[in-house]
């Protein structure tokens, strides 16, 4: 019968020969059969399968027919998606039986559709309208009434038309079972199913906006693209990485007219696979805010700043720094690796501050730990894979929100062995967690409040910062690695017991901590924790989360830049004439009066930022910079992963990336090795060059050199087909002439060949037939898998295989205080990232300033249900809603991070409280969605 | 949220608090504790759903999800008693439409549909699994059987009602 | 001994047995004895050798069921569960009532000594809502085995223990689909579950888990007490036991019989339900229920077995028979059916929850005399998309579209009769019903 041998091998894994419509293929044995045919390239329609959710069965799209054997002409019906491939398997995808099936499911799911296609913010990405046209429905000939339902606000983020709806159970499948959320259900039953909240009222999840990605349909559509709206075939797009966190999620901006429109993810099967958190998705809009700083500007007399153009701000620029040797400089963890090296090489190294803010030794602890540990840093799929975790001081969620998604999928590993033992495979959803019912893989957290893993958590034990410390050592110590810990209370001895022993048993374990807590004490704990454990086990895996989008970059191009009080030392001594800040608010990274005693020393300060914000405001000089939407550099995330941004919109001239504004200071400074640097590949170079630790930035992604196979370059647009208008439609209807891009291998035009490009330069995924983002697995090596033309970034950091331990001055055990509060940093995913917060639907989702307290304490200051507090610093007053945390150590107060009204508070600082009220307070504080603590 | 809880009586909370001992997880008395809030109440009502919600430790939604997938849990309001009138097929064979007929009159009301003075609530229900008394229907906990050689009005007449 | 066991304590009246006279007429006396001298191994060996099948339906045999629990340290640690499914909503089907009202502690027996065959610790009763009076009776029948030593803890001295607890359905047919009752039982949204794993290995809360019916479980007392010897000898045909048969619709005595297996069709129909009723002529029936295919006049000689009812093309199912007569349309009958099964529809899958609305749909046009050609032919490539076995999650769609198919296989004139007239002849108002 068949003589060809089509095969797809993957290392280590068991392969099957199966047979699909007469041509013999190699498939991984055990996957279904819709995996199998999807990773083969074939075509398969379905809906209620997701590659990252597994089967259930639902849609009965994904229909086959299977052959008993040779002689069997029959066949009979399976669901791909339901169906184990094994060796010598008959299939056929092509059978008249299979093919008429597949249109009956099609025609039926579509009974109750609106065909709404035109006004539906799917459209032209839509998997309906993709498996639509794959499973030949045509005509309609259900003439019937269809049923109609009630849409709900479902707040800022996320549209709701539920009259879409084909029922395919993923939404709620998504929601609940893979990123722990309760409150979207099924609703009703037979044809009446209904999916959506008990009442109108925002998502509750910190990843319900990967809802937009996963419902095959527009029921959920992002409702800011909805009220300003562009297809796909009209966006531009471009590869991109998150700037809302350290994590650096993949992701594709989407532009037109000029405008960010939306953020979809992008697929890093290391990073951040299918799915993004809210602040990435709906945050990353904030280049479109009127905040924006459009133009330079000198500032008069009069405080007032007249507009400068380039030509002119240049020359103010180098008269302000080439008037004396006293030129020094702030870099920015949130600015590109290019721009802050080309800064830190302008004015040298000794004259050089990282611009880190309150988290700064911690934060240099943490990337030494990086770089330093000996321990690998988990990739996502690592992760995953974890039979064991413990976090020293992290709100996974709010710090490093992805990674929370990847750990709700790790406490699953328990269960999924158990099913594994029973002959079930690991994408049967519904029997995997049937088998599994509430047992976890182990997850302790050490956290200084209730964090939103309580649900999955086996245990969240809280802690002042230095008591998470003392465990930590003390654990570290019961695994035979540094020094011993006097005073520990016995419920905290039993906890030690109780993690050594679930490291004993471990054998993937992994350990996460990072500077949240301000707290080198911690950072150094978990270093010793993960050097002990690595002693035992060879295959532990750390995360240390840093907290902005590029703090680790920046630790590594200089771990002994000045310290912000360093620099303030600097100032105060008169040392500094002009201080250039790059991409940075100081008065988020100290309290106003020492921010307003730096900047009050230093004769000009030039500022370099595309916002407009309190440093600006007392700058000499302000400069407009390109944002991550419209210019290119290089992050480098928790991972140690280098990794380049492009941009989908075209830099104007007055607003280019900062490190062109440098180089042009160079040049009058006569810095010729700067001034030479013409593209960004040859800035990559000289930082390769130049930090040795930063080496393998040139890896990150091809150089503009890089052509494809036909010698074109990577497409920022879809291909065009019937429906696409002008690029410049609002302006003009003819199409001008592409843009050029000399400094990248993108191209602002269609024109590329899609196929093999590398993962770093694929900014949309498009294949014939699969016009939505379904149309990933074209493009992976296997579903789940690598993407063909490899993960974008290179890791820059490789594990020694050598541990070694932080630190070890054990701390002081924490004391409470009479009258007076110990502050410790909460962070809130929204409202804690400064840029973030000028996205509208971002800023929609912020609360004002609050102060989480225990039970014990908001008793003993007698706060009413409608109380808050006030707390004066430096004569700064600023009055918080109280938030009850039954978890709180008594004597602490948790305040957020990055919180405009909450700057001046320092962590690890005691202040006192003053009941204020009748202040509206919210009672509780959400633990894990729908369950709360109570108040 | 705890709040909420006292929405519910001691009795209601101690007989769902039985329900939730007998079994691996609070949840999973999620139809037990539906139903006696209902026997309770009559029906249950968005306040319900919150209260037992919490009792359960488990979000409204999954609750709501529950509560309306079940067709003998009351989402709205009912009147006294429920008339489950069986519109299945052995009814059907024997004559059960122009009894519906005779009902529909008699009470002033369609399915789905509650008495002005409050005292019944008309439902359709599947085969009450008395099809050889055909046709049937339950009024409150009572089966009635033969319901051609019935007369509804007595059958219903006040009085009779509450029992 | 016995012919007719299950129904042996029935009364007339239709009043209770209680514990009382349940025990005067021998009852627990198997249980008694089971436990005594019996290992769980021979009660699943006695069950087998019975060759009892379920009679909830699907006609399973129970012993081979049983034989996929895992016994001993195989099963694991925690409970496993037996229980009885007595949700009875299937159209027509009024069979398990009769037991669940008058004879509770039969089902009892039954349900100890099964899940003592098992090694089974925690046993329920699902009981669909509706069934008010029966509720009462087993919470009652419950509390007296409690106090009599048959529930609890070390049953009679034997060591083995077990608890039972009545659970009361809030309603939906497909809450007797054993994996959708065990979604239910958990507290959830009742959809149905795939399969592999079987309940036997992976049932409620993850364990292993026996769903069997009540009929089939009374029938348990009666072969660990009397033997699969003689259980096997009580059938009459090819299957082994008696079976409580039924019927329904326009015959002089529609009623539940306890009669042998394999009895004929005919005996059934006109002896125990005395026949069709004056001025009514037979034209099919429907021999197990609802979601079972019609049979007509020419099948009546046939025995009311398993295998022959198959053969014959449609299903034993519940044994209860829906009878159509001349004087009501065929495709009425079916829409109606249809209604029921598209409303019971849990959701989940497609062909079911889109499908069989849109079924009705076109019934609707037959009754309402709009049918066309075109309709017909939908109606059929619908319905074998529908009820193809395997094409849906659950058995709920295949079950609706027995119906419909047979009916439009035997009743064909009736439906171009509908086309060709634009009206129903069975009605005089146009689309009545
Ligand atoms: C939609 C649907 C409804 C069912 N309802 C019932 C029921 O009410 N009672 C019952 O015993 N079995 C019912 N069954 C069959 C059960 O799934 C299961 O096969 C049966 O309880 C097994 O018992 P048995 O082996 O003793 O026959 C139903 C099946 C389906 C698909
Ligand atoms: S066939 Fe599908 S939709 Fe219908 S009841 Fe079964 S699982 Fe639910
Ligand atoms: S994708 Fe296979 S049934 Fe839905």
């Amino acid at each position: 019968m068949a003589d060809v041998i089509i095969t797809l091998t993957l290392e280590g894994v068991e392969m099957a020969t199966i047979t699909i419509d007469d041509t013999l293929y190699e498939v991984a044995d055990g996957a279904n059969i819709l995996e199998a045919v999807l990773s083969l390239g074939l075509d398969l329609p379905y809906f209620c399968w997701h590659p990252a959710l597994g089967s259930v069965g639902s849609c009965r799209q994904c229909a086959v027919l299977q052959f008993q054997n040779e002689e069997d002409e029959r066949g009979r019906i399976v669901m791909g998606c339901m169906t184990a491939v094994s060796d010598g398997m008959l299939l056929s995808l092509s059978n008249d039986k299979a093919v008429d099936f597949r249109a009956d499911v099609i025609e039926s799911l579509m009974t109750n559709h609106p065909h709404d296609c035109p006004v539906c913010a799917e459209g032209g990405e839509c998997h309906l309208q993709d498996m639509t046209v794959m499973s030949g429905h045509r005509n309609r000939r259900y003439d019937g009434l269809k049923n109609t339902h009630v849409n709900q606000d479902l707040g800022p983020l996320i549209n709701h038309e539920m009259n879409r709806c084909i029922a395919c159970y993923r939404c709620t499948r998504y929601y609940r079972d893979y990123a722990g959320g309760t409150d979207l259900a099924a609703m009703g039953s037979h044809d009446h199913v209904y999916f959506g909240r008990h009442e109108d009222g925002t998502l509750e999840s910190e990843f319900a906006g990967n809802l937009v990605e996963v419902c095959p349909t527009g029921v959920f559509t992002d409702k800011a693209l909805v009220n300003d709206y562009t297809r796909k075939w009209d966006l531009q797009s471009a590869p991109s990485i998150c700037v809302g966190c350290a994590v650096g999620c993949n992701i594709a901006p989407g532009e037109r007219y000029g405008r960010l429109k939306r953020i979809h993810n992008r697929y890093n099967h290391e990073v951040n696979g299918y799915f993004l958190c809210d602040r990435g998705r709906f945050g990353g809009s904030f280049v479109n805010s009127d905040k924006r700083l459009l133009s330079a500007g000198w500032k008069l007399d009069d405080d007032v700043f007249s507009p400068l153009n380039s030509e002119q701000a240049l020359a103010q620029l180098q008269t302000l720094c080439l008037s004396g040797d006293g030129l020094y400089a702030i870099g920015s963890p949130r600015a590109s690796l290019e721009s802050n090296w080309m800064l830190r090489t302008l004015v040298g190294r000794d004259k050089f501050c990282s611009g880190f803010g309150a988290e700064d030794a911690a934060l240099r602890a943490t990337v030494s730990a990086i770089v330093e540990g000996g321990v690998h840093t988990a990739t996502l799929p690592e992760v995953e894979a974890a039979d064991l975790v413990i976090i020293l001081g992290e709100d996974v969620t709010q710090t490093a929100p992805r990674l929370a998604l990847a750990l709700r999928q790790t406490v699953r590993n328990v269960g999924l062995e158990q099913a594994a033992t029973m002959g079930v495979q690991y994408w049967q959803d519904t029997a995997v967690r049937n088998i599994a019912q509430n047992t976890r893989t182990p997850l302790i957290e050490l956290v200084t409040a209730s964090t939103r893993l309580a649900d999955i958590a086996s245990d969240t034990v809280t802690f002042a910062p230095a008591d998470i410390a003392r465990v930590g050592f003390a654990l570290a110590h019961a695994l035979g690695a540094g020094p011993e810990v006097d005073g520990l209370s016995s419920t905290d001895i039993a906890l030690v017991a109780r993690l050594q022993a679930l490291v004993d048993n471990a054998e993937r374990p992994l350990i996460i901590s990072g500077c949240s807590s301000h707290n080198v004490s911690v950072v150094a704990a978990a270093q010793s924790v993960a050097a002990a454990v690595a002693q035992k086990h060879a295959s532990t895996r750390v995360v240390y989360v840093a907290p902005e989008a590029n703090s680790v970059g920046l630790g590594l191009l200089d771990p002994n830049a000045l310290s912000l009080e360093e620099i303030g030392a600097a100032a105060r001594n008169g040392e500094i004439k002009t201080l250039v800040v790059l991409e940075n608010d100081l008065y988020r990274r100290a309290p106003k009066a020492q921010v307003d005693a730096l900047l009050g020393s230093v004769a000009n300060l030039v500022v370099l930022d595309t916002m407009e914000h309190l440093t600006a405001e007392a700058a000499q000089l302000v400069l407009p910079v390109a944002s991550y939407a419209e210019c290119e550099g290089t992050l480098v995330n928790n991972e140690g992963r280098a990794q380049r941004f492009y941009p989908p919109i075209t830099a104007s001239e007055d607003r280019p990336p900062a490190w062109h504004w440098l180089r042009s200071l160079a040049g009058a400074m006569k810095h010729s090795s700067l001034a030479e640097l013409t593209q960004i590949d040859d800035v990559i170079d000289a930082i390769a060059t130049d930090v040795p630790l930063l080496a393998g930035v040139i890896d990150a992604s091809p150089k503009a050199s890089y052509r494809d196979r036909v010698g074109l370059k990577a497409a920022r647009q879809p291909h065009r087909y019937s429906g696409r208008t002008a690029m410049y439609a609002n302006k003009t209807l003819h199409e001008p002439k592409t843009q050029a891009d000399d400094d990248s291998a993108l191209a602002y035009s269609m024109e590329g060949e899609s196929q093999s490009l590398p993962g770093a330069l694929r900014s949309f995924v498009w294949d014939p037939g699969w016009n939505s983002n379904q149309s990933l697995h074209k493009f992976q090596d296997e579903i789940g898998g690598s993407l063909k033309g490899g993960s974008s970034g290179a890791r820059l950091i490789n594990a020694t295989g050598h541990p070694v331990s932080g630190r070890s001055d054990v701390p002081d055990a924490f004391e409470r205080r009479q009258g007076s509060w110990c502050l410790t940093p909460q962070y809130r995913l929204y409202g804690s990232d400064e840029m973030s917060a000028y996205a509208t639907p971002v800023a929609e989702m912020m609360t004002g300033a609050q102060i989480t307290l225990s039970p014990a304490d908001v008793e003993s200051l007698a706060l009413g249900a409608e109380d808050g507090v006030s707390i004066v610093i430096d004569e700064l007053s600023v009055d918080c809603a109280v938030i009850i945390d039954p978890l709180l150590p008594a004597g602490t107060a948790g305040f957020v991070v990055g919180h405009p009204e909450m700057l001046n508070l320092r962590a690890g600082s005691y202040v006192a409280l003053e009941k204020k009220q009748d202040f509206m307070r919210v009672p509780e504080v959400i633990v894990t969605d729908g369950v709360r603590a109570h108040g | 949220m705890t709040d909420l809880i006292p929405a519910l009586s001691p009795e209601e909370i101690a007989e769902i608090e039985h329900e939730v001992s007998l079994i691996p997880r609070r949840d999973g008395a999620a139809i037990d504790a539906l139903m006696i809030v209902q026997r309770h109440r009559g029906w249950v009502s968005d306040a319900s759903i919150k209260a037992v919600a919490a009792l359960l430790e488990m979000s409204a939604e999954e609750l709501d999800g529950i509560a309306t997938f079940y067709n003998l849990i009351f989402r709205q309001p009912v009147g006294e008693q429920v008339i489950l009138f069986c519109d299945s097929v052995s009814c059907w064979l024997r004559d059960a439409d122009s009894v519906k007929q005779r009902l529909i009159d008699t009470l002033g009301i369609d399915y789905g549909q509650t008495t002005q003075d409050g005292r019944y609530t008309l439902l359709p229900v599947p085969c009450l699994g008395a099809c050889d008394r055909a046709p049937v229907m339950m009024v409150g906990d009572e089966l009635h059987s033969q319901l051609h050689d019935c007369d509804l009005n007595a059958l219903l007449a006040p009085g009779e009602a509450s029992d | 001994m016995i012919d007719r066991p299950l129904t042996q304590h029935l009364r007339q009246d239709g009043s209770p047995v209680f514990m009382t006279d349940y025990r005067g007429g021998g009852g627990y006396e198997g249980l008694r004895r089971v436990l005594a001298d019996s290992s769980p191994e021979d009660c699943l060996q006695q069950v087998k050798d019975s060759r009892l099948r379920g009679r909830g339906g699907a006609g399973f045999p129970t012993g081979m069921k049983w034989s996929f629990v895992p016994m001993g340290e195989k099963a694991g640690v925690g409970p496993k569960y037996l229980i009885a499914n007595a949700d009875e909503m299937e159209p027509g089907t009024f069979k398990d009532r009769i037991i669940l009202e008058q004879d509770p502690h039969q089902l009892i027996e039954g349900m100890i000594l099964a899940s003592y065959a098992l090694q089974a610790n925690v046993a329920y009763i699902f009981l669909r809502g509706e069934y008010t009076v029966a509720a009462e009776r087993i919470e009652t029948a419950i509390k007296e085995c409690y106090s009599a030593g048959y529930l609890g803890e070390n049953i009679q001295g034997s060591g083995y223990s077990l608890e039972l607890h009545l659970h009361r359905s809030a309603g939906r047919y497909i809450c007797g689909e054993e994996t959708a009752l065990i979604s239910a039982l958990e507290g959830k949204r009742a959809n149905p579950r795939p399969k592999p794993p079987f309940p036997q290995v992976s049932g409620l809360w993850g364990r292993p888990t026996i769903v069997n019916n009540v009929e089939t479980l009374c029938n348990i007392t009666h072969i660990l007490t009397h033997g699969a010897q003689w259980y096997q000898s009580l059938g009459i045909g090819q299957d082994s036991g008696t079976k409580l048969f039924g019927a329904s619709g326009n015959v002089n005595n529609p009623g539940c019989w306890e009669l042998p297996m394999g009895t004929p069709i005919r005996e059934i129909l006109e002896q125990h339900a005395g026949g069709m009723r004056e001025g009514y002529t037979l034209r099919g029936f429907l021999p197990g229920g609802g979601s079972t295919d019609f049979l007509t006049p020419d099948h009546l000689d046939l025995a009311m077995d398993y295998d022959v009812i198959g053969k014959a093309g449609s299903r034993m199912g519940t044994g209860t028979m829906i009878i159509l007569d001349d004087r009501h349309c065929p495709i009425a009958m079916v829409r109606n059916l249809s209604h029921f099964f598209a409303q019971e529809s849990c959701g989940f899958c497609t062909p079911c929850r889109d499908g069989i609305p849109w079924i009705v749909q076109l019934l609707d046009r037959f009754e309402s005399g709009q049918a066309t050609e075109a309709d017909l032919a939908l109606l059929e490539e619908k319905a074998r998309f529908i009820g193809g076995m395997g094409n849906t999650h659950c058995a709920l769609a295949p079950g609706a579209m027995e119906p419909v198919t047979s009916a439009l296989k035997y009743f064909r004139d009736d439906f171009e009769r509908h086309i060709h007239d634009g009206r129903c002849h069975y009605h005089s108002d146009v689309g009545g019903r």
